[in-house]
């Protein structure tokens, strides 16, 4: 380059994140080196190395770049910043396949225990908290962080806002996903359910968060259209609501800052409360408010129709984030909670039911016109079995929290049945459907390598949910009614083991449900790794063109 | 494309959309569906009803109680007084001051007492002796006439209220040297004594071992507890050794084992777990699955 206009130099953010993770890396490689237990040493030295990698990165990235910053604007067009997304893309299916693994290897350790091979690396305990954060906050966490950073720049016709910041954002949970997972395997966990990780961890979690929050924000501060989409409501609500639920259930006292294990300010009964208000609003917030953000981006532009309903649309929300946040204490029914608690939580989640389906209405509806495209795109296909999934689970929910069907189901396999119809049917399958259309728009491929295996991955998957979701039902409820099985003389009629003898037909039915789940996504893997590479397959190619899809459809409509 | 309209151009918004437009998305502006409204309110109204009926609201001090009076302890605590008078009608109370001689006399006393059992054994004795109470390799079966403490309903309520090896002052504890590994014995007079064990039951033995010599180290040591012709002796636990049943299992190695390391297996004693009605229905039950005496 001859003679530029403007001095290359560092900006104040590459010096000033610099210096920072310097003098982190030092802070880190002393813990490490002064740690009094194996797995923090681990882990403060895996922190140290991360914030070297990050200067070096930085100084790599300085001596790439022209020395402006890059434009706001080409041509009129935004200049929307996309490396981060690509980055969560792939993590999203990487971590997602990952954690179905973990998924089916403990589910088949339910149906034969040996199978944990006696190793405690490989013991139920530890694999299934590496399972739920894999599949909720690795996959689905890089999926709402990325199709976040790029709703939010296409709907509001600005380019992101920082260019360090969304990067160290994306690094930065995916270096806590780590951090959270080995530490799992090590044995590193502080007992809450879906807040596992120690004290370390939530701390670097809350300074990643707080810059995500920073910069979408600032994202919608600088917008080009009048309105906020509504999407970015919704994300806006995940993301502030996640900070808080975060930041109060993780409230602890470490033994040593030297040191994993901490104790939570909270005791007993309220310890309980404080855990299912965020164990239920993680429900609320990261796998409803945000994927239903994914759903009203994702279903109107594949399906090329107006949303149904802007009304609907903000009486659900404000609805649904309002009585959301009320609803955890059904998790602790006949508990030491006292009755009028128990009582809010369950009312509060029947009155959820409808600002539930809110979203479910206005997704499906979106379809009206163009309900022909489910016969030819299975993109489509799954986001629209995602929304029924969604109303199920959503009408589910509701009937589990009254007392007299808790009774019944808590404690049950009944319980898991239902988390998966939501996990795999809902937030599963809303995240495969975006993924599909958002990898040939960040790569500018005119559409997905092939529609064919997206239709293998579609019915191998809803086969595997199906096997899932009703072998758990029907355990689920023979479990609840062997236990409350009295005989005539007021004995129980069976001990506890027995009824445990009689899961394991159900237990195998389900993993293979899990495999068949695991298989789709492996083609799914498969098709977008080709997609990326520009591939295009055969079956496509015999096509004329506009037969499989309005040639518009791999498409982003701006470019 | 051209589905973002550049500012001036944009095109005349349908009659029934808000006129906005996000990245090509429009919103219609439908109104709420009317159902989907009423069931909104109808949640709202029960939910109302609810708190006026339940406790429901906390306050400065206390709570709203609810006209219905209910209380989650309350109801728990008569529920679990009902039943006690339930069973108490049922002779409950008898089960616990009766001997086990009295209650298997008393045929309404032994079905409560084999209903008792039945389920305390599931909770407390299945984790080891099984769901049916087969056993396993190292935890005796309870359906069969072999028993090492004895067999009478009597000696399986002492068993089961004091254990073996358990700790307790009262426990069964008999006491099988670790003859190999003390140098009692040297692995030709283990492997000799082993294979004359195993044959009396026909059994073939270790490969080259001198049953001979065997039957004269058995004289020497095990003669004492298990008797000469190795029937065994339930005053100090020492099981039959003539019978097909072996509880640490019936190969040469796994004979070689026993005699080298010696067994001590444990049974932990119920009496400060169990009330003496549900020991004593344990013993009933155990008794009267097939192999009692």
């Amino acid at each position: 380059m001859a003679a530029t206009p403007v001095p290359k130099h560092l900006t104040e953010g590459e010096v000033g994140l610099g210096l920072t993770l310097l003098i982190g890396a030092f802070l880190c490689a002393l813990a490490s080196a002064r740690a009094v237990d194996a797995p923090f040493s681990v882990h403060m030295a895996v922190f140290a190395l991360a914030a070297v990698a990050g200067v070096v990165a930085i100084l790599k990235r300085y001596e790439a770049r022209p020395a402006e910053a890059p434009p706001q604007v080409i041509d009129g067009r935004p200049n929307y910043n996309l490396g981060p997304v690509k980055f969560t893309a792939v993590a999203a299916m990487v971590w997602g396949i990952a954690g179905f693994l973990v998924g089916c290897i403990i589910a088949f350790q339910l149906w034969a225990p040996a199978l944990n091979l006696g190793l405690e690396y490989a013991s139920f305990g530890r694999l299934r908290p590496l399972h739920t954060s894999a599949v909720i906050f690795a996959f689905g966490g890089n999926v709402l962080i990325g199709t976040s950073l790029y709703v939010v720049q296409r709907t509001c016709r600005v380019r992101l806002a920082g260019e360090l910041a969304p990067w160290f954002v994306v690094l930065g949970y995916n270096l806590f996903i780590v951090v959270a997972g080995t530490g799992y395997l090590m044995g590193v966990t502080q007992s809450k359910e879906y807040a596992e990780p120690e004290w370390y961890a939530d701390l670097w979690l809350t300074v990643v968060w707080v810059v995500y929050l920073l910069v979408f924000l600032a994202t919608l501060w600088k917008r080009k259209e009048p309105h906020i989409f509504v999407a970015n409501w919704f994300y806006l609500a995940f993301i502030v609501t996640i900070a808080m639920l975060h930041v109060v259930n993780n409230l602890a006292l470490p033994v040593t800052v030297f040191g994993s294990k901490s104790y939570p300010i909270f005791a007993g009964v309220q310890d309980a409360l404080i855990q299912w208000w965020y164990g239920h609003n993680a429900v609320g917030f990261f796998l409803t408010a945000g994927f239903l953000a994914i759903m009203y981006y994702f279903v109107p532009k594949r399906a090329e129709r107006p949303i149904y309903s802007y009304r609907l649309s903000i009486i659900h929300f404000w609805a649904l984030i309002f009585m959301y946040i009320w609803a955890g204490p059904h998790h602790l029914h006949y508990t030491a909670l006292p009755d009028w608690a128990q009582t809010l939580g369950m009312t509060f989640s029947i009155m959820l039911w409808m600002p539930s389906w809110g979203g479910m209405i206005n997704g499906l509806m979106t379809l009206s016109g163009a309900w022909d495209k489910l016969r030819t795109d299975p993109v489509l296909r799954f986001m629209v079995v995602s929304l029924a999934f969604y109303g199920m689970a959503t009408f589910e929910g509701p009937m589990m929290s009254i007392k007299a069907v808790n009774a019944l189901s808590h404690y049950t396999d009944w319980t898991i049945g239902h988390v998966h119809s939501g996990a795999l049917g809902w937030v599963a399958y809303i995240s495969f459907g975006a993924l599909y259309c958002l990898v040939p728009w960040l790569w500018n491929r005119r559409e997905l390598y092939s529609l064919k295996l997206v239709e293998w991955h579609f019915w191998i998957s809803t086969l595997g949910i199906v096997l899932y979701i009703t072998s758990m039902w029907v355990a689920g409820i023979m479990q609840g009614l062997m236990w409350r099985a009295y005989n005539a003389l007021g004995f129980l009629e069976y001990s506890f083991v027995e009824t445990v003898e009689a899961m394991q037909p159900y237990y195998l039915v389900r993993a293979l449900g899990g495999v068949l789940f695991l298989i789709g996504a492996l083609i799914m893997a498969f098709n977008l790794a080709m997609t990326i590479a520009g591939k295009t397959a055969v079956e496509n190619e015999a096509l004329p063109a506009g037969d499989a899809l309005p040639a518009t459809a791999g498409l982003a409509p701006a470019e | 494309m051209a589905n973002i309209a550049q500012p001036g151009q944009k095109q005349p918004a349908s009659p029934d959309t808000t006129g906005h437009e996000w990245d090509g998305i429009a919103e219609y502006n439908n109104p709420l569906p009317r159902w989907w409204l009423y069931g909104l309110y109808a949640t709202i109204v029960w939910a109302f009803g609810y708190w006026i009926a339940y406790p429901a609201w906390p306050l400065v001090s206390g709570y709203t109680g609810g006209v219905l009076g209910y209380s989650q302890r309350a109801t728990v605590l008569d529920e679990v007084e009902a039943v006690r008078r339930e069973r108490d009608a049922r002779g409950q109370a008898q089960l616990a001051s009766a001997t086990v001689a009295e209650i298997r006399a008393d045929p309404a006393l032994l079905r409560l007492a084999l209903a008792t059992g039945k389920a305390a054994f599931g909770d407390n004795c299945a984790a080891c002796h099984g769901t049916s109470a087969t056993g396993r390799a190292g935890y005796p079966n309870l359906q069969d006439d072999d028993w090492l403490w004895g067999g009478t309903a009597e000696e399986i309520e002492r068993t089961v209220r004091y254990g073996a090896r358990s700790g307790h002052g009262e426990a069964r504890v008999g006491d099988m040297p670790a003859f190999g590994r003390d140098g009692v014995l040297s692995r030709a007079e283990v492997e000799a004594v082993a294979s004359y064990v195993l044959a009396l039951s026909g059994k073939p033995g270790v490969a080259g071992a001198n049953p001979g010599k065997g039957a004269e180290v058995f004289a020497g040591n095990c003669a004492g507890c298990h008797g000469e012709r190795g029937a065994g002796n339930p005053e100090m636990g020492a099981p039959n050794l003539a019978d097909p049943i072996w509880l640490y299992g019936s190969s040469p190695e796994q004979v070689v084992a026993t005699v080298t390391n010696g067994r001590k297996g444990v049974m932990p004693a119920w009496e400060d777990r169990l009330d003496p009605a549900t020991i004593k229905s344990l013993a009933v039950y155990v008794h009267g699955l097939g192999g009692g005496k």
